[in-house]
């Protein structure tokens, strides 16, 4: 048999921000669930079942935290299942998800994505759960300077990229940072936390949830709302660390996305995908993955940040949300990503809409950058390339 | 129940003896079981389609552990692959449900879990909720005493009845060579000995155990292909209740319930049932819910009572029923995964022979 069609019904967020001391954290996953289920039509007698991913427990210090949040979600009586595959888990969870609408065992999933990073101390998580720990920007630091000695980057393309998503995060009620002034200037003159990474081109410390109602053909045909239809996606992992590793163009994220458009068809990335929402969570990444993930030859993709062509309105727009600089509630990130991609295709992406967005790609990265979950969203189940 | 587009069989299995002490790090645990099971299919690791695993953070005392866990598992040249933070039974779910799209046809799962290190009371109540149960360390062996006195309360069950499930429990473990414990014990000896949480004895509750499991599953004609006497999984299904222990029956399983109907559990003889007793009380609980009668050896491999390393343990459940078929013990039978204080999330996996 042949896998099941699966589309995006309906997509919820909360508010992204430093402390969302107003909800505990069943508030917070709910208002996300609530917000997916009215944007799909559906109630929770329409929910099948439940995929829900975050990034370490220890982030909260709640252990296997859908047995506490079941109520909030609206699961009782119903199958729950949590995904946990690092920094990439958002996507993850999203493709878990819709892995069991394209089993056809379940018609209509929802899947949810959280952090509430002021709960706890993401770094020292992040850090193996060891005090004094070098956290995630010291981890990729090193990467990012070694790209940029291959790669023969100006510094300046880590400024611009900072500079931009923050400029698109202004379109985005839900983005956690805006900050109307930022500039090349101010991002240049930010403090230096990771050579060769200043604070500006850092991801926030956020809270927030994701989350969306994905259903399968029939239920996407009755819905008779724009869907965006869940073309393609990918998953590939790899050691962290093993003598002759490329850490700056992980085999496990090229090999992700040969196989995520071999499966849509997609032959010229570039040219055939309309946007993309990547996994920038240190502002030298969106080059990185540019190359990373074949859509720029090796070496030129810091040169199509240059040119303007990921901005809002360029050839290629990266982020149009504001991304992972502008909102990191950190196992949502992923699934963030997705649902932007899919906000894309189906129209309502508001402000930062691209338009005609026909092909777009959610997109997430995790651990040592050894972990990939990519999708592939269409405003058609069998789009024209 | 749920129809299938794929009938999926399980083509190898292994685990791991269950250890009061696993000397040395989780994948030094895990890798044994999966080399064993890629010998027994014969096939070289990298044509595997797709990889999950099941394991938990917080017993190895460490965010991202489960990351160490894939050098048990092999990701050079890259894999597909992906990780439920929840018991190997899960990870199970999810690769059956992967197999179901027909576009690949072989999955590796595993499960593992070192609970020496650290102290399950104080880890594990950190499952309950963080606002108010999680701050008075309400633990699960608290909560299975709740259950337990629910149950003798509501005339249910006395506390001989928990004593026979362990008796039974121990006495069985003497045929298995992966138990941690086994023996002979009397029911009285049993009532004598002094409660550890009232109205438990210290052998109503589990024993602390290392351990790990792997399986590879495969779509039926890749299957057959593979081994000579597969075991087919014929349905799969979890379920969840109420967080609040207020908020339930504790001396029923509504979600066990609905799995057993949705897996169609009784639309054909169930010869052998693997459990995940975590306490002698959850064994009443589950027979009742189940609807099972006296034609059912109720964990013949002893059950967790005589091990039970915690995200291998329900995996392992599904093993030893699969075991069970193959050695001709019974012909159908059905595995349960339990997650949570007091029987609060539940999985049943109903396996078939050959025949």
């Amino acid at each position: 048999m042949a896998p099941r069609p699966c589309a995006v019904l309906g997509i919820g967020q909360t508010k992204y921000k430093r402390r969302r001391d107003d909800v505990t954290l069943d508030g917070l996953v709910r208002e996300a669930t609530l917000r997916a289920l009215e944007d799909a039509g559906a109630t929770f007698d329409d929910i099948d079942a439940i995929v829900i991913g975050k990034a370490p427990d220890a982030l909260e210090g709640v252990m296997m935290p859908l047995l506490s949040l079941c109520d909030a979600l609206g699961a009782i009586g119903k199958p729950i299942h949590r995904v946990h595959t690092a920094g990439s888990v958002g996507a993850s969870t999203a493709i878990s998800a819709v892995n069991l609408v394209e089993s056809g065992m379940y018609d209509t999933v929802l899947t949810i994505a959280y952090e509430k990073q002021s709960e706890g101390n993401a770094t020292w998580a992040l850090s193996g759960g060891k005090s004094g720990g070098q956290g995630a920007g010291g981890t990729f630091a090193p990467w990012i300077r070694n790209y940029i000695a291959r790669s023969q980057a100006p510094e300046h393309i880590g400024w611009m990229v900072a500079v931009k998503d923050r400029l698109n995060a202004l379109k985005n009620e839900y983005a956690h940072l805006h900050l109307p002034d930022i500039s090349v200037e101010k991002v240049r003159e930010s403090p230096m936390l990771w050579d060769p990474l200043h604070f500006l081109e850092s991801c926030p410390s956020s809270d927030g949830a994701a989350a969306m109602v994905l259903g399968n053909d029939d239920i996407a045909k009755k819905s008779g709302r724009p869907s965006a239809w869940v073309i393609s996606h990918a998953k590939r992992t790899e050691f962290g660390q093993f003598p002759g590793r490329d850490t700056v163009r992980p085999q496990a994220g090229v090999e992700c996305s040969e196989a995520l458009y071999r499966k849509a068809g997609i032959t010229n990335p570039r040219e055939q995908i309309d946007c993309a929402e990547l996994y920038v969570p240190f502002s030298w990444y969106e080059p990185m993955w540019l190359e990373g993930h074949l859509i720029a030859e090796e070496g030129e993709g810091w040169k199509m940040t240059d040119a303007g062509d990921t901005e809002l309105g360029g050839s290629f727009p990266v982020n149009m949300s504001g991304g992972v600089l502008s909102s990191n509630p950190i196992g949502a990130s992923g699934m963030i990503r997705c649902l932007e991609a899919a906000n894309q295709v189906r129209g309502t992406a508001g402000e930062y809409q691209v338009p005609g967005a026909k092909i777009s790609i959610g997109h997430a990265y995790g651990g040592a950058a050894q972990y990939y979950a990519m999708w592939m969203v269409s405003s058609e189940l069998n789009p024209e390339l | 129940m749920v129809s299938l587009a794929e009938d999926v069989a399980i083509v190898a299995f292994e685990q791991t003896p269950s250890h009061a002490h696993f000397n040395d790090s989780e994948p030094a645990m895990i890798m044994p079981c999966v080399n064993s099971v890629i010998e027994q299919v014969g096939m070289d690791r990298h044509d595997i389609d797709f990889t999950i695993a099941g394991s938990c953070d917080y017993l190895s005392g460490m965010p991202f552990a489960f990351v160490m866990n894939i050098d048990a598992v092999g990701a050079w040249p890259p894999v597909y692959e992906s990780h439920v933070e929840m018991d190997g039974a899960w990870a199970l779910f999810e690769g059956f449900v992967r197999l179901q799209s027909g576009d690949i046809d072989t999955v590796l799962v595993s499960g593992s879990g070192k609970c020496s290190p650290g102290s399950y009371r104080e880890g594990f109540s950190l499952q309950t909720d963080p606002y108010v149960h999680a701050p008075i360390g309400l633990d699960p062996r608290t909560q299975a005493g709740f259950q337990a006195q629910a149950l003798i309360a509501a005339g249910k069950a006395t506390e001989r009845d928990f004593a026979e499930v362990v008796a039974r429990s121990h006495a069985n473990a003497k045929n298995n060579p992966y138990a941690q414990l086994s023996g002979d014990l009397s029911v009285d000896e049993l009532l004598a000995e002094p409660y550890v949480q009232q109205p438990l004895r210290r052998l109503d509750c589990p024993p602390t155990s290392d351990g790990a499991a792997a399986m590879v599953i495969a779509r039926a004609d890749k299957a057959r292909e593979l081994c000579d006497n597969p075991v087919w999984i014929r349905a799969i299904d979890h379920r969840i209740d109420s967080h609040h222990p207020t908020l339930r029956d504790l001396t029923d399983s509504p979600s066990v319930r609905i799995a057993a109907d949705r897996v169609g559990l009784h639309d054909g003889p169930v010869d052998i049932a693997e459990l995940t007793v975590t306490y002698s009380p959850e064994e009443i609980i589950l027979r009742d819910a189940l609807g099972l009668n006296g034609e059912t050896a109720v964990n013949p491999s002893g059950g967790p009572l005589t091990g039970s390393p915690f995200m291998a343990v329900g995996l392992t459940r599904v093993i030893e029923l699969a075991r069970a078929i193959r050695n001709g013990d019974g012909g159908r039978g059905v595995a349960h995964a339990s997650s949570g204080p007091a029987l609060q999330q539940n999985l049943l996996c109903v396996l078939e022979g050959d025949n």
